[in-house]
């Protein structure tokens, strides 16, 4: 098992949130949306040139921005 | 006794569709979240009793993290718990995200009825629910609920009464999440499918360049079947019924006014070589009704049915995310394209959907660049009709330039005021495929509200025209502006007042520049002008709401340096 944020994780990969490395504020909005830790999620894609990533997190699929997807640490096989 | 009935839930889960049922109050719904900025309210019957319910915006918990979150959540605190009952509104294909906020009502004490909405869907995605357990587990009347149809909303209004506040400990965070996976894995059974198209398609959708691929054609697309449409009723349906039923009805009321004098000129205007022009006379009964149905109205029908379809099939936070990176470089996220695109319909409600955004900065840049880069479909419309004469080079000119500016005036915002944006986070919906009755429905709505603000305020328009043209007041206005208007933008001085009556209304100010006969350029640069200046009062009055008159007086100010500029520029600059 190693650690990586969501940035470094590749396209289609699966992992389990590790920690949130944010302030309350953000942690809160994460929590409230499903991603916690020990969550699962499958990256879907990642736009080019500091773009979004988008994830999938239970039944939906979520946009987030780049600076945000770097706060995301998870455990990946 | 019970004052309110709130409806609640996470965003995109069918409030407003639950809420419409509810109260027979007709509200704008789509598929993407964060429809709903306004709180509404309508009356239900229950027996014999008449219930105010209350729409809120979506919210996914109760620390709200926007403008209309804190609407809602303010909302739904202000009343003592046991006068009010709080529906709260689940999406079914969803159930243990939605529970997150079910949890947290019920922690707070509030007496909540859930409503899993959108039952119909969970067939097909392989989900079953056992309702009867959820039932039990969260100790709350569940109802389930496909708002769209209408199954299940007699259910729901029965047992409303039911909601009563069940104990519940406070919990952190982690455990409601261990709570909600206990009741999910008692409650819900999923059956293993094959990937559908539809999904795959989904999937597709959100990947940079078969994403990009399909929104460069979906948006190509949809300009196109908007200026089909548009043209079609207006050769097929409405010129006919204007040239070959309602003028000689005009032309004989003309004769029986013996064709000049006070009533004439109001009703019908001037007569141009001996005949009645809907186009240029400016009476109440020839071009007010022109502008407004023949010229305008095709368009806004044309437009809010693509857009209804592009919102209900879930498209745009798909192209919220491709134009994410774009929209950092204006101090704005990707979200921030929702907004704009409802503001080429009407700016009022682009602006008052900004709410969404969660910094006062945003909504002032996102404010700001609706009301100067962004023209209402009346404008366009009246755009399309005048310089589209001339070719569609022309018509695509003009929205070059406004690209151009609202780029500019962007990058500079974001460059100049304090304060950073906040990023991006957004739940992209499930492709739906709404029965074509819902978006007629929704046209519906959309076009009565366009004609009740537009008519009453064209028809003053035209009569304040009229007036002024009777007793030959222009001339004074044209003499004080001469400078700035023939001097700088090089168009004649009389389009002055054509550009001062912009601010009433776009459309009627493009038709008080029909008679003054204006070369390709004129036209172009009067254009551009009309969109970039002032707009009309009603952009005005929500922007003074939504900003404060400081913000208001600052968005202004830029507002005018960039009519100047971009004006002059494309005077000196361009050449046809």
């Amino acid at each position: 098992m190693k650690k990586v944020s969501l940035i470094q994780m590749k396209e289609k990969q699966k992992g389990r949130v590790f920690e949130i490395s944010a302030g309350t504020g953000l942690q809160n909005r994460f929590m409230s949306m499903g991603i916690y830790p020990g969550k699962e999620i499958t990256k879907l894609s990642h736009f080019a040139l500091r773009g979004p990533v988008a994830i999938k997190v239970g039944r939906s699929i979520l946009a987030l921005g780049h600076g945000m997807a770097g706060k995301i640490i998870l455990e990946v096989e | 006794m019970i004052k309110k009935i709130f409806l609640i839930g996470n965003p995109n889960v069918g409030k407003s569709v639950v809420f419409s049922r509810l109260t027979g109050v007709q509200v704008i719904s789509s598929n993407y979240p964060g429809t709903t900025v306004e709180v509404t309210s309508g009356y239900l019957n229950i027996g014999e009793e008449k219930i105010e319910v209350v729409d809120l915006p979506g919210t996914y918990s109760l620390e709200p993290a926007s403008k209309a979150e804190e609407a809602a959540v303010f909302l739904l605190k202000e009343y003592p718990k046991d006068e009010i009952i709080v529906i709260n509104t689940i999406d079914s294909t969803n159930l243990e995200r939605n529970l997150y906020l079910t949890l947290q009502l019920l922690e707070e004490g509030f007496p909540v009825v859930a409503c899993l909405n959108m039952c119909d869907d969970t067939q097909h995605r392989g989900i079953s629910i056992d309702m009867e357990n959820l039932e039990k587990l969260l100790g709350i009347p569940v109802i389930p609920t496909c708002a769209i149809t209408g199954v299940g909303i007699k259910l729901l209004i029965e047992r409303i009464k039911e909601a009563k506040p069940c104990v519940r400990n406070k919990f952190s965070h982690e455990q409601r999440w261990q709570d909600i996976g206990q009741i999910i894995e008692k409650v819900q059974r999923l059956t293993h499918r094959h990937h559908t198209f539809r999904e795959a398609l989904e999937d597709a959708s959100v990947r940079p360049v078969s994403g990009m691929i399909m929104a460069i054609v979906v948006i190509f697309a949809s300009f196109k079947i908007v200026r089909f449409l548009g043209e079609l009723l207006i050769n097929k349906v409405f010129d006919p019924l204007f040239f070959n039923f309602y003028q000689p009805i005009l032309e004989k009321l003309s004769a029986a006014l013996g064709s000049q004098g006070f009533l004439h000129h109001l009703l019908i205007g001037e007569l141009i070589n001996g005949k009645i022009d809907f186009r240029q006379s400016m009476g109440l009964l020839t071009t007010a009704p022109y502008i407004e149905f023949s010229m305008v109205l095709p368009y806004i029908i044309s437009f809010y049915l693509v857009l209804s379809v592009l919102e209900d099939v879930g498209f745009l936070p798909r192209l919220a995310m491709l134009l994410d990176n774009l929209l950092h470089k204006l101090g704005l996220h990707g979200f921030a394209i929702i907004p704009m695109l409802l503001g080429f319909g009407c700016n009022v409600p682009g602006i008052l959907a900004t709410r969404i955004l969660e910094s006062k900065r945003e909504r002032f840049i996102a404010s700001t660049l609706i009301s100067i880069g962004v023209p209402c479909v009346p404008l366009q419309a009246m755009i399309f009709g005048l310089l589209g004469q001339f070719g569609g080079f022309y018509v695509a000119g003009v929205y070059l330039v406004l690209f151009a500016v609202w780029l500019l005036i962007g990058v500079i915002l974001n460059r100049t005021l304090k304060g950073y944006s906040p990023e991006f986070l957004l739940e992209i919906p499930p492709y739906r495929f709404p029965p074509l009755s819902i978006l007629l429905q929704k046209l519906i709505l959309r076009v009565k509200g366009f004609l009740i603000e537009a008519v009453p305020i064209v028809l003053l328009g035209v009569l304040l025209v009229n007036m002024l043209l009777y007793f030959r007041l222009f001339d004074m206005v044209n003499y004080i502006f001469a400078p700035v208007v023939n001097g700088l933008f090089g168009l004649p001085k009389e389009s002055t007042i054509a550009l001062t009556i912009g601010f009433f209304r776009k459309d009627v100010a493009v038709g008080m520049l029909m008679p003054l006969a204006l070369n390709v350029k004129q036209l172009f640069i009067a254009s551009v002008l009309l969109a970039i200046s002032f707009p009309c009062v009603a952009t005005f009055v929500v922007l003074l709401k939504e900003l404060g008159l400081r913000y208001l007086i600052k968005a202004t100010l830029i507002m005018i340096a960039a009519g100047l500029v971009v004006g002059t520029l494309l005077n000196l600059g361009i050449m046809f």
